[in-house]
């Protein structure tokens, strides 16, 4: 186990200026009695994912309030971590053939990871399936054992499954994104939304220059309506769909696409996906598909501020965070009532849901003539996000579950 | 300016939403869960999403309203449960039963509906209360005007809402310490009339504020 040393810091009162300093200043009340009390957050991975982004900001906001956090990353060879892929897939609903081999090497993993970890935190949160197992380092029921799950359990391989449930189920409770992804346990289920950093890269406010001269490295029209799907080239994605959506509007409005995301260069399907949506779109030179690097938060940024209209027409989604991005943007948003969507998607009150092509293409049609209905949607899509989405919101949850407990206790 | 001899005393809440087994697929079985339920749970959809939905200031009172609308497209029986105004209710058995009725007599009145199955299962979650003492308190006038400015949205309903099922009455911790604790009546009584319904908590509160200051140059 390796303890992380968090990078990045921003300040707690600089929240201030986007929530209220009274926001701030009750996350101080609430900390106050959980100080002295250890939290030890352990994940797979101290960079890449959503985890460990959220995890980056996180851990460092709780120790401004004062309280005695850490964070440690389980370690894993490559075979590890190929199994574990593998169990997240399963997990997912997608086909797994279980192999025994796979369950050791979990186990054995799990194992090491014991012996190296000083695993006796008063509150102890364990991060998705990789360190599930670690729950066998608890001693005489000692602390509060939290499972934090990430992902989609709806409809998981029961092997892969009914493996996990017997850690899982000897926690003291267990946290998922949406009820939808959740399973029938016997420990308590909390509900903890994943959230948005609106002080990240990916979301603070840009300069019009900026987003200015990265509509025009790109070849933007910035005096044409822009419509944009900010995802990875994935078939769940459906952004062959986002294109004939788009052709459908296009007959009554003069307007562009955007399609960017990454994932193709290292995903043999992701580069599939990405030339058929590259064929899709021949011909047309108001269609622009951008295969971004991995990691480009400014880029996504200014081309999520630069639309018009933000789409994501998922056929399958998790919670779908990036409706969040868009909604803090105050962004007209078009989307799948699919996953975590219709959360954040209100219909009709943070942004409009779809389910296919056609209504799809019929809802941006109805915004782009109706620029003030798509303002409001904006604009309360936005205070959707400010008071159910922010990484502020996310340390209130984890601030009332540690209260909850030990009062309990 | 009187003095009152109990101070306010402001808090802070956060709740955690805990999952619950029950959901439903039906308007049949949204009927059973109302009447199964725990009373965190009506707790949670009723009185808690207000609190976090403030902003939307039409067409949004509960989370029933809302997923009968968009899930099973009910819109008669979504604005009846819409219509059940959460100031009239002291006690979540009151409110269990209402919403149990107007959704059963529904049913009967349209059994072709009952079964429909929606397009999203409703699930039902409870709201876990944690309270803290924000460490600051208001004696006078001025004292509670700017302990009100201060507080956070979730902390602002919890007094100013959710405290009408605390106190079993009518009325909000706010209007019942400003008559009792420093005899404005008046006062008191226009705070309680404040519609949460046609107001965001912002407005809300600009609205209380500018009633206190009325109140402050009133006495001046």
């Amino acid at each position: 186990m390796t303890e992380v040393q968090t990078a990045g810091r921003v300040r707690l009162d600089a929240y201030a200026a986007v929530i209220g300093a009274g926001e701030i200043e009750e996350l101080r009340s609430l900390a106050r009695p959980l100080r002295g009390k250890e939290i030890q957050m352990v994940n797979s991975t101290a960079v890449g994912g959503g985890v460990a982004e959220i995890l980056n900001r996180l851990v460092p906001l709780a120790e401004e309030l004062e309280l005695a956090i850490r964070w440690d990353v389980m370690m894993g060879g490559e075979d590890f971590f190929e199994v574990t892929k593998s169990f997240h897939n399963a997990l997912h609903g997608s086909a797994y053939q279980a192999r025994p081999e796979d369950m050791e090497i979990f186990l054995a993993y799990s194992e090491r990871n014991r012996a190296r970890l000083t695993l006796d935190a008063e509150f102890a949160v364990i991060h998705d399936p990789q360190p599930a197992a670690l729950i066998d380092a608890r001693k005489d029921h000692a602390g509060h054992w939290i499972w934090r799950c990430h992902i989609d359990l709806s409809q998981p391989n029961p092997t892969v499954w009914k493996f996990l449930e017997g850690f899982v189920s000897r926690y003291d409770g267990a946290i998922f994104s949406s009820p939808e992804f959740s399973r029938q346990l016997l420990i308590p289920q909390y509900l903890f939304h994943p959230a948005i950093d609106p002080l990240s890269e990916k979301n603070r406010d840009l300069e019009a220059d900026f987003i200015a001269g990265v509509l025009a490295r790109f070849q933007i029209d910035p005096g044409r309506p822009l419509l944009a799907q900010i995802s990875r080239f994935d078939r769940l994605k459906d952004p062959v769909g986002v294109i004939r959506a788009y052709q459908s509007v296009k007959r009554y409005f003069d307007c562009q696409l955007v399609l960017a995301g990454g994932g193709a260069a290292d995903d043999p399907e992701g580069a599939v996906v990405l030339n058929e949506v590259r064929h899709e779109a021949h011909g047309d030179p108001d269609i622009h598909v951008l295969e971004l690097p991995a990691w480009s938060p400014l880029e996504i940024n200014a081309l999520q501020r630069a639309s018009t209209v933000v789409i994501q027409k998922s056929l399958r989604e998790g919670f779908g965070l990036t409706v969040a991005e868009a909604l803090w943007k105050k962004k007209p948003v078009v989307a799948s009532a699919v996953g975590g969507i219709p959360i954040q998607v209100i219909h009709k009150h943070t942004g409009l849901l779809a389910h296919s092509v056609e209504g799809t293409a019929y809802q941006i049609r109805f915004l782009l003539s109706h620029p003030e209905i798509a303002a409001r949607l904006g604009e309360q899509g936005h205070q959707h996000v400010k008071e159910n989405f922010l990484i502020t919101h996310n340390l209130r949850n984890y601030l009332a579950l540690f209260l909850a407990l030990d009062r309990a206790a | 300016m009187r003095t009152a001899e109990i101070p306010f005393e402001f808090f802070t809440v956060a709740y955690l939403t805990r999952i619950g087994n029950q959901a439903a697929r039906t308007l049949a079985e949204l009927a059973k869960g109302l009447e199964q339920c725990s009373d965190a749970s009506i707790f949670h959809h009723t009185f808690q999403t207000l609190g976090t939905h403030h902003f939307l200031t039409e067409g949004f009172s509960n989370d029933f309203a809302q997923w009968v609308l968009a899930s099973t497209n009910r819109g008669e029986l979504a604005e009846r449960l819409a219509a059940l105004d959460l100031r009239d209710y002291v006690s979540l058995a009151e409110l269990r039963s209402d919403l149990r009725r107007v959704v059963s007599d529904y049913c009967a009145a349209h059994p072709q509906f009952a079964d429909q199955m929606a397009l999203e299962r409703f699930y039902f979650c409870e709201s876990v209360e944690v309270t803290v003492p924000l460490g600051y308190t208001a004696k006078s006038l001025e004292e509670f005007r700017s302990g009100l400015e201060r507080l956070s949205h979730a902390s602002f309903c919890f007094h100013f809402l959710s405290s009408r099922l605390r106190l079993q009455l009518r009325t909000n911790d706010f209007s019942l310490w400003l008559a009792n604790s420093l005899g404005l009546e008046t006062l008191a009584s226009s705070i309680n009339r404040i519609d949460v319904y046609t107001n965001t908590l912002e407005s809300a509160r600009a609205k209380m504020l500018r009633l206190i200051d009325r109140e402050r140059r009133r006495k001046a």
